[in-house]
């Protein structure tokens, strides 16, 4: 089998799943150990330079990282690294003086930001340090884009968010606030360098089923409706309330509706409970407000009296799958559901619109209406109009427009300083040793049992009562330093020489999870079912080093090494180290710029 | 650093037919030097005893004094443990066998334990034909004072110091063999592929086996000119009879294939598959065998493998005629048969 190169940055990123999986690559480990260390103010600027909004995501975000989690497989539940991270943001100091210098010389070049929500401000704060002229266009009249108007404030406190959209902006961004860009081709007249899309997907699907028109006053938009509470324009809503749909916007409507006077508040789904999209704390969270969640439900008529809504009649549905794992609603023969409602709130999905995109500047769309997007670059046919966000390919989440974010501005000041704009930076990584002495690490290498720990959260009396109130009380920093001991350190490499080992097989006796074993070389699927230790979890790699003196390969499963140093610990001649790595990732200017 | 193994095991795991996977055969994290031969040796006990369904409440491990005699408390944590006199492992070994026949006794001693202070022991328990692995861990120096020569180091080998051992080594395994052990084998603690079914045949064998697993001493005896180190061992290595364990329950089922070699039945019905890799050798020929490894040693070769086995084995309590039944299961009525029997028997002898 190959020979790894545990000294490439492809290599390595791969070992640090929840780093990996963080689509703009937070250095998870290295920032929990700083939480531990109560050095909440560095862990939050570790979390700001690579996703931006540390605050908000450590209580909105989807957490790739944790379904990635290796502590996930070692027991059954991951690190709570969200919470971990708003523990970073709740306890930091003041941080104004780390903020990055904004040259007070521009660089000449002007940019224009479409839309100030989470992709359109990560461009914003990765380039205004390179000395661009920035302005930035927003249709509300405050920055933050769906963060503010869509995500309720019992989840993120509007301060939370001001601080960290102000820090962007207060970097010396032009805003032109309440303006909203009608035409395109008007905007590239102004002459910009360059031109952000960070619109979003800002138009909520409508369910147009028998009785519609008859009852419109309603039925309303999930995200619309959210945004006219946020704005205030909606300030009650019925006691009986259907919320359709299975993704966190519909958890988002449903405990809004509960807190607006919704006393008797559903969800209804197409799809079974474990399909549902929602993330499972959200749909638990719903579930700990007292709202019943009727899956198989594939709506079918709105009823109405006398104009006015009083039910919504539902078809019970299964699922079977083709040959091909598609799944399909097959109606069952059951009498159709009737649920009693005064409101139906309808979150099934949003879409991109670009009305105000003209179709004969040189922006070409594809066939569903979406404009044609470099995956890598997010630069669109129009050399100097990039893409970002939902607005780019479809909805998808804030961590993921924060890292759209980073490669729009690396494509944007390549593209600004006229460099070939598919000519990435390159990754790097440093490989630093812990030992500190004969067996100690500078990492706190003992593997703790402890259980995932649960944040604290309050009263559901008292969150009912109020909006604004957040449900989510935070871990506390004793919490925080006991989840903080549940990450395993995926960071702190085991890095091997050859030369120096001489096959004693400490390392294969002592390590607590089987991962080492010292073997013939063998093709790969050979090997894997060759090992100390089964190794099925075919998404880890094999770390497989060059001959050892006996013409064996010691070969290490990476799937659910504790990263314990225990092998390093008993090697008598530290032919296994411990290596903290520390990856390089690109963002622009810095190494990116030559 | 770390005093405690964690816990966490791999999630796929194996179980034996009890139920344990190989973890709960473990014991204590190692206080030996890293790298020390003595860990590995533990390991292939723990290998050994898991892969043997063996309950570990059923096992007692007893040790002399020594780096060796430390390792009962690195394996086999839920059994039982007698850190015993310097060289008088058999002795209490040989007590508590008398008592509990029904135990599995694992004797765990050194060359000092076993070739200098314990030597006298070892002859003795081998000729009373204990029924127990008699495990030295050998690695020709004193570890614990600093690295001396012991009694088993080859003569002319260098200690770390460079100065040449002037006097003649003990071979325990032609010791062994001279006193009448039926179960002779040695081992390496850098190959547990051939030392864990060793350890299984030897567990097996319903008398005195000895296994005299060479043990470098990373410390003090893994240098250049040194005969006991991995290098040197691994270079001088010769595999004359490699075994294979198969289990009773293998050995009734149909699929099952004897193999190459020639095969010694356990008493417990389990099979030793022997593989020959020098057709010229005969491990069950106690003369040849000594003449063989007499040959070796001239040649500054390491004879390994299963040496010497003889299935039909008489052990002590055969000798000596003892009940069935474990005295220590007797009750008190059964052991002090009364004035009466003390009398008639006295007066069988007037």
């Amino acid at each position: 089998m190959k020979r790894s190169d545990i000294r490439d940055p492809d290599y390595i990123q791969k070992v640090v799943d929840c780093q990996h999986a963080c689509p703009a690559h937070t250095n998870v480990p290295e920032y929990i150990r700083l939480i531990a260390a109560e050095r909440y103010s560095d862990a939050y600027m570790l979390n700001w330079h690579s996703n931006v909004f540390p605050g908000v995501l450590g209580r909105t975000c989807d957490r790739p990282c944790e379904p990635a989690c290796r502590r996930g497989r070692v027991e059954e539940k991951p690190v709570a690294i969200c919470r971990l991270k708003r523990v970073a943001a709740d306890n930091k100091g003041d941080i104004g003086q780390r903020m990055p210098e904004i040259p007070k010389k521009k660089n000449g070049k002007r940019i224009a930001l479409i839309g100030a929500g989470p992709a359109s401000l990560a461009v914003a704060r990765d380039l205004m340090p390179l000395g661009y002229d920035i302005e930035l266009y927003e249709r509300e009249r405050r920055g933050g884009g769906f963060m503010r108007v869509q995500i309720p404030s019992f989840r993120l406190p509007a301060e939370v968010l001001d601080e960290e959209v102000d820090q962007i902006l207060n970097m010396g961004v032009k805003t032109h606030f309440g303006t909203e860009i009608t035409s395109l081709a008007a905007l590239l007249e102004e002459g910009f360098d360059a031109i952000f899309i960070g619109t979003g997907a800002p138009r909520g699907n409508w369910l147009d089923v028998a009785g519609a028109e008859a009852v419109a006053d309603n039925v309303h938009v999930g995200i619309d409706w959210l945004s006219s509470v946020h704005f205030g324009h909606t300030e009650k809503v019925g006691k009986r309330v259907v919320v359709i749909g299975g993704g966190n916007t519909a958890m988002d409507c449903c405990r809004t509706a509960r807190r607006l006077g919704g006393e008797e508040v559903t969800i209804t789904v197409r799809s079974g409970f474990e399909e549902m999209k929602a993330s499972e704390w959200e749909k638990e969270d719903a579930m700990a407000e007292g709202i019943p969640f009727l899956n198989y439900h594939q709506p079918l008529e709105y009823l109405s009296e006398n104009g006015k809504l009083v039910g919504m009649k539902f078809q019970k549905v299964r699922a079977e799958y083709d040959d091909n794992g598609r799944r399909k609603l097959i109606a069952t023969d059951e009498v159709p559901v009737t649920v009693a409602c005064d409101d139906v709130l309808v979150a099934i999905g949003q879409s991109n619109a670009f009305p105000w995109i003209e179709r004969d500047i040189g922006i070409d769309f594809d066939d569903r209406d979406m404009p044609i997007v470099d995956e890598l670059t997010h630069q669109s046919s129009l050399p100097n109009v990039f893409f970002g966000g939902d607005a780019a390919f479809g909805p998808k989440n804030i961590i993921t427009a924060v890292a759209h974010g980073h490669a729009a501005a690396i494509s944007i000041d390549l593209h600004c300083s006229s460099q070939d704009i598919r000519e990435r930076p390159v990754k790097g990584v440093n490989l630093i040793s812990q030992k500190m002495g004969l067996h100690d690490w500078s990492y706190s290498n003992a593997y703790d049992g402890l259980q995932r720990r649960i944040v604290p959260q309050v009263e559901l009396k008292a969150a009912l009562s109020s909006m604004s109130l957040e449900v989510e009380k935070g871990f506390d920093a004793e919490q925080a330093y006991e989840e903080a001991r549940r990450c395993l350190n995926c960071d702190v490499q085991t890095v091997f020489t050859e030369k120096l080992c001489i096959e004693c097989d400490a390392c294969v006796d002592i390590c607590p999870t089987d991962c080492i074993t010292f073997i013939e070389d063998a093709p790969e699927e050979l090997l894997r079912q060759s090992l100390m230790a089964p190794s099925t979890n075919l998404a880890q790699d094999l770390f497989v080093s060059s001959e050892v003196k006996t013409g064996r390969v010691m070969v290490k499963d990476e799937d659910v090494c504790l990263h314990c140093g225990l092998c390093a610990e008993r090697c008598p001649t530290s032919a296994w180290d411990m290596q903290k790595s520390i990856l390089k990732l690109p963002q622009a200017g810095g190494i990116c710029r030559t | 650093m770390s005093y405690i193994k964690p816990k966490v095991t791999h999630p796929a795991i194996a179980k034996n037919e009890l139920g344990f996977t190989r973890r709960d055969y473990e014991g204590s994290i190692s206080t030996l030097c890293a790298g020390c031969g003595h860990d590995s040796i533990s390991a292939a006990l723990i290998q050994a005893c898991y892969e043997l369904d063996l309950p570990p409440h059923r096992i007692a491990k007893i040790s002399g004094i020594g780096c060796s005699s430390k390792t009962p408390t690195y394996f086999l944590g839920a059994s039982h443990g007698f850190n015993s006199v310097h060289g008088r492992m058999p002795s209490v070994v040989t007590g508590a066998n008398i008592a509990n026949k029904d135990l599995v006794y694992i004797g765990v001693s050194g060359d000092g334990d076993t070739a200098s202070i314990g030597f006298g022991q070892f002859s003795h328990i081998v000729r009373r034909r204990l029924n127990m692995l008699y495990m030295v861990e050998n690695n020709g120096v004193y570890g614990l004072t600093k690295g001396q020569f012991s009694a088993t180091a080859d003569f002319g080998s260098a200690s770390k110091g460079g100065v040449p051992n002037p006097f003649d080594q003990i071979d325990l395994i032609q010791m062994a063999l001279q006193l009448g052990a039926t179960y002779v084998a040695r081992g390496f603690s850098g190959d547990k592929k051939q030392l864990v079914p060793l350890i299984k045949g030897a567990l097996s064998h319903p008398g005195f086996a000895m296994i005299d697993c060479i043990s470098p001493c990373v410390t003090f005896n893994n240098h250049e000119g040194s005969t006991r180190s991995y290098e040197y061992v691994r270079e001088h290595d010769v595999p004359v009879v490699t075994a294979d364990y198969v289990p009773y329950a293998k050995t009734i089922r149909v699929d099952y294939e004897p193999g190459t070699g020639t095969q010694v039945k356990m008493h417990d019905g389990s099979v030793l598959n022997l593989h020959k890799l020098d057709e010229d050798y005969d491990p069950y020929d106690r003369k040849k065998a000594i003449n063989y490894l007499l040959d070796c040693q001239e040649q500054g070769k390491i004879a390994t493998g299963m040496l010497y086995v003889n299935p039909d084995v008489t052990d002590f309590h055969d000798i000596m005629k003892t009940v069935d039944e474990p005295l220590s299961s007797l009750n008190y009525d059964r052991l002090n048969p009364g004035v009466e029997a003390l009398e008639s028997i006295n007066a069988s002898f007037r």
